[in-house]
């Protein structure tokens, strides 16, 4: 394996290739990095990717379109709402079906409080890895909750397999809307009391501003999306810009507030560590506020569409995209006629994000390195699949 | 503007090089020709009307009855808010297009994940190696024709059926405890 | 499926106040047992004192030991005895000191994570740093192969050493210390950079990439820290005119305006600069980069395992110990009691050979105040480590270089001038001290009521019952 990778290396260098993982303690999962170095500045990080792929696209041409529900779970399993609805999405597109109103609130109020819970995974383990322990813990407590919340709702806290085609499986429970308007009242000060912490902190701010610059042009070439490019000052959001599901629908849009955070350079240069961070902090927020006035209008009605016991849409292709926590996930799904998908293609924020990697990370320095791959937000299962 | 105004203009452009706008009800697309194809891709992108400056997604599709990879496009531009989704044929035997890292960056690990599960080689990619399966991998996985080799480096990937495999194994525990 | 079901330890042990009681009684006895130990031995390793317990033992008995009549090997003997004596008991202190440091540091920072914390082994869990050690000791004791043999073998024991023999010149309590050494300063700094010997050979001798940039990473930083270190020393070393520890800590007073970090408008920078040079002299957060290296490998230690490991960490839990126990015999009045000053001791000193009751009961009574200073400032150290996070290896030689150094020589040439100020007018000394004093009384109330605002903004409140 080193060898072909030492072909990019020249020789007669006095730097060391070392392996940076693919055995990391955090949740950016196996990833296995060579770093060229000569033991603080780096010439070169090469991602080295594929620890976890296990063949989801290929699987998804053998299971059919609704067999393929639970496998999209683990796509991205921090945040799993989000690819659950993308299939979903991407189907009822092929099939010429749309999910009832009630459904598609309930998948609004669904996906971001799973951005809620994701982002308290990111934003948790990039303090983490700068090296202060508590704020982390801090928002896995945060997140317990936010599961016991989505347990309630669908009986998983990790891998929903929530939504269907057509809709959604389960219906608000008694008193959940409750519970969740409890969350959400107690949610706005633990994120002010996450930044006293740990967000302002001098040594955190000094840690991030400046690193690791990522310029829009860049940005924008190597296809990041999400905060990751909100954080270099684009301001675009698939759920305003590009509406899909129940963003599209005028009811929710006007029922709904988004804001959409955009780095700006915050205590450093725009495009840096802190801003992609600040920007994952700021979305928390935000989502808590749609969760609040989704829930505050969600209308009566059913859950699901009537679909056809064998799912055999017409000849043709769709690409669904959804503003996932980690970027744009876009399914791009080619239908034969028959009940099993011709291709099944899963484009997500976290593989156009590593591969920025090699070229921002020259000229970091190894705890640089850090702070960049935790600022991407990056997932194993998103990368490999 | 619409994917078939975009068409239309790069049609004005690149003349028969570019196919029409595919028959469907669903998402459309069209088809190109490989050899304008580097020229076609920077048109796209430094095009003021069209300024598709980001590749959205570059993936194939293997149609082995017809013989052939498409190589899909899907480009969208931040400034105007629109997007084209664009296919390239390659021949099935030798599947080879020019590479777009030029163009957009992020086709390279694009690319290298189409070179991996494909096959597809990309004339002038910076770095051609697999990205997603070890690099002495044999075979292309989403090909159609695909045969799983049963093992790598003698590690098997052939298991029976584990109703089957527990059943006789919970069999042999019960007569390794009789005596 | 068949197999063995494996026990879960329950949560709620079942015989709650049995395990309450003995905790305490082994939580508060061990310490009670090591202090105790070192209150008497250390004032009758004296030969002067040693001998007049031998006669004293001998009068009880019924025998006529006289040790001023005994050979000059006899005597020397004797106080080879108190002193071996002595020092098996100041190890086994820094030992278990060591051990409740770690379980009060994991409290503490389960408590400030929102965790239930060690809760198993031990009421609260407090055998939990026992039960580790003893884990570490079955563990499987690996010696690289391609390592150097007998330095990586040979690295902990440097460390330890370096450790072990901050407590010879340790001042526990008005007549408690094992050796009240003229230059007592100057050898508890020499003295530790031995710990920066045992850091370059374990890295070294790892024979592993990670390992040495770890290594020689720590190494850079120890020694780095110790300019700022030495110099911040040097000012109560300066107001008190002598190296001694004792004669800082009987320079000083009892009470905080007569505390060396308060006494004098440098005061609060030579101490502030001293606690940071600490920290990052003994590898904690926020200067744990070395160790962390972010949390891929644990830098210089890599390798080892079992024993070694166990050392390794014994050493860095002791040194919070030992960090705190300086700060306070420096800058924050050591072992002062209120309302006791030196005449209180030699009053209660009495005539006799043996000193009385009351004189161990104040020595006690210093041990208490020394011990209680120490945990707090132990517990501030704790504390910073688990809300910092770790600056990076070259804004933490800026920080000792650009910052810490320049600090520490303008706290040093700020002392010399209010010296000289002071020797012309002396209520300018009591003055200093009162002012810095209350402004430090003020700092403190507005840091509460600002942590009480923000619990109250987090929807939260103050529970001080929550152990």
């Amino acid at each position: 394996m080193e060898k072909l990778i030492l072909r990019k290396v020249e020789a007669g260098r006095e730097e060391m290739i070392l392996n940076f993982g693919p055995q990391h303690p955090s949740t950016h999962g196996v990833i296995n990095l060579l770093v060229e170095t000569d033991g603080e500045v780096l010439r070169r990080a090469i991602p080295d990717v594929g620890y976890l792929h296990r063949g989801l696209e290929k699987i998804g041409e053998q299971v059919g379109y609704p067999g393929y529900m639970p496998f999209t779970d683990r796509i991205d399993y921090v945040a799993a709402m989000f690819p659950n609805e993308g299939w979903a999405s991407a189907v009822e597109r092929l099939l010429g079906i749309e999910a009832p109103p009630r459904a598609q609130w309930l998948r609004a109020i669904s996906c971001e409080l799973c951005r809620i819970a994701s982002h308290l995974v990111s934003v948790g383990t990039m303090a983490m890895d700068i090296g202060a322990f508590t704020p982390m813990l801090h928002g896995i407590r945060e997140r317990e909750k936010v599961n016991d919340l989505l347990e309630a709702l669908c009986g998983a806290r990790l891998t929903y397999n929530y939504h269907r085609i057509g809709g959604v499986a389960f219906d608000l429970p008694e008193g959940w809307r409750d519970e969740c308007l409890r969350f959400l009242d107690h949610f706005d000060a633990f994120v002010s009391e996450f930044d006293r912490l740990i967000s302002w902190n001098e040594v955190y701010v000094r840690r991030l501003a400046g690193v690791a610059v990522i310029s829009r042009e860049q940005a924008i070439s190597f296809g990041l999306s999400g905060p990751n490019l909100r954080g270099s000052g684009v301001d675009f959001d698939l759920r305003r810009d590009l509406p899909y599901g129940p963003w599209a629908l005028p009811d929710f849009r006007k029922a709904v507030s988004l804001e959409v955070p955009v780095g700006r350079g915050f205590v450093g240069q725009v495009g840096d560590c802190f801003d992609r961070y600040y920007v994952r902090c700021l979305e928390m927020r935000t989502s808590a506020r749609v969760v609040r006035d989704a829930l505050a209008s969600i209308p009566e009605g059913e859950i699901a569409a009537k679909v056809p016991r064998k799912v055999k849409p017409e000849p043709g292709e769709v690409m669904s995209r959804i503003e996932s926590a980690r970027g744009e996930m876009a399914y791009y799904v080619v239908s034969d006629g028959t009940d099993k998908p011709y291709r099944v293609r899963v484009r997500t924020g976290s593989f156009t994000a590593m591969g920025i990697i090699e070229e921002v990370s020259r000229g970091l320095m190894l705890a640089d390195l850090v702070a960049l791959i935790a600022s991407l937000d990056v997932v194993a299962p998103e990368i490999d699949r | 503007m619409t994917p078939q105004e975009i068409h239309a203009r790069l049609r004005a452009r690149f003349g028969e090089a570019v196919g029409p706008m595919a028959e469907t009800r669903r998402d459309p697309f069209f088809t190109v020709g490989k050899g304008p194809l580097l020229e076609m891709a920077n048109f796209l992108r430094d095009e003021p009307d069209l300024a598709l400056d980001a590749l959205e997604d570059l993936t194939a599709l293997d149609w082995p009855q017809r013989g052939v990879i498409e190589v899909v496009l899907h480009l969208f531009s931040f400034r105007h808010r629109h997007g084209v989704t664009l296919k390239i044929e390659a021949d099935r035997a030798a599947p080879s297009l020019p590479t777009l890292t030029g163009v957009w960056r992020a086709a390279e690990w694009f690319e290298r994940e189409v070179l991996d599960l494909f096959g597809v080689s990309f004339e002038g990619h910076p770095d051609p190696r697999r990205i997603l399966l070890p690099d002495d991998w044999e075979g292309h996985p989403l090909r159609k024709d695909y045969r799983e080799a049963g093992g790598w480096h003698g590690i098997s990937n052939e298991r029976e059926n584990p109703l089957v495999e527990l059943r006789r194994l919970d069999q042999k525990r019960r007569q390794e405890n009789l005596p | 499926m068949t197999g063995p079901r494996h026990e879960r330890t329950p949560a709620k042990p079942a015989n709650p106040r049995g395990v309450l009681l003995g905790t305490l009684a082994f939580g508060l006895g061990l310490p009670l047992v090591l202090f105790s130990a070192v209150l008497v031995l250390s004032p009758l390793s004296r030969p002067a004192l040693a001998a007049a317990l031998v006669r004293r033992v001998g009068q009880a008995l019924g025998k006529d030991w006289d040790p001023s009549g005994w050979t000059a090997t006899g005597q020397q003997l004797l106080y080879g005895v108190s002193i071996a004596l002595l020092a098996f008991v100041l190890v086994n202190f820094g030992a278990v000191v060591s051990g409740m440091t770690v379980w009060w540091e994991m409290r503490v920072s389960s408590r400030m994570q929102s965790r239930v914390g060690y809760n198993r082994v031990g009421a609260a869990g407090f055998f939990q740093w026992v039960a580790d050690a003893v884990k570490l000791l079955f563990k499987e004791d690996l010696v690289p192969a391609d390592a150097d043999h007998a330095l990586f073998r040979a690295a902990p024991y440097f460390v330890l050493v370096g450790f072990a023999l901050v407590f010879v010149a340790l001042p526990f309590g008005e007549s408690l210390v094992a050796a009240d050494l003229d230059v007592g300063v100057f050898y508890v700094v020499s003295v530790t950079a031995l710990v920066v010997v045992g850091i370059l050979l374990a890295g070294w001798s790892s024979n592993s990439k990670w390992a040495l940039f770890g290594g020689m990473r720590s190494a850079a930083q120890v020694i780095s820290y110790e300019i700022p270190a030495g110099i911040a020393i040097l000012v109560p070393v300066m107001l008190a005119g002598t190296l001694s520890l004792q004669g800082i800590i009987r320079a000083q007073g009892p009470w905080p305006w007569q505390w060396f970090a308060l006494a004098t408008p440098a005061g609060p920078l030579a101490f502030l600069v001293f606690f940071v040079a600490q920290l990052a002299e003994g590898n904690r957060t926020p200067f744990d980069l070395p160790e962390a290296e972010s949390e891929l490998v644990a830098g210089y230690l890599s390798e080892y395992s079992s024993f070694r490991f166990a050392l390794y960490f014994l050493v860095e839990f002791g040194n919070l110990w030992v960090m705190a126990a300086l700060a306070v015999a420096l800058f924050l009045g050591g072992w002062q009691v209120p309302f006791a000053g030196p005449e209180t001791f030699a009053a209660a000193r009495g005539a006799g050979e043996l000193p009385s009751a009351g004189w161990w009961g104040l020595q006690v009574l210093s041990m208490g105040v020394f011990a209680v200073k120490t945990l707090l400032v132990v517990n501030l150290i704790v504390w910073v480590r688990w809300t910092l996070p770790r600056i990076r290896v070259d804004q933490m030689m800026t920080l000792c270089w650009k910052y810490l150094v320049p600090f520490a020589f303008t706290a040093l040439a700020v002392t010399m001038v209010w010296q000289i100020l002071v020797a012309r007018v002396p209520s300018v000394g009591v003055a200093t001290g009162l002012v810095l004093a209350s402004a430090a009384l003020l700092v403190g109330a507005a840091f509460l009521r600002r942590t009480f605002r923000n619990v109250a903004a987090a929807h939260d409140r103050v529970d001080l019952t929550n152990w």
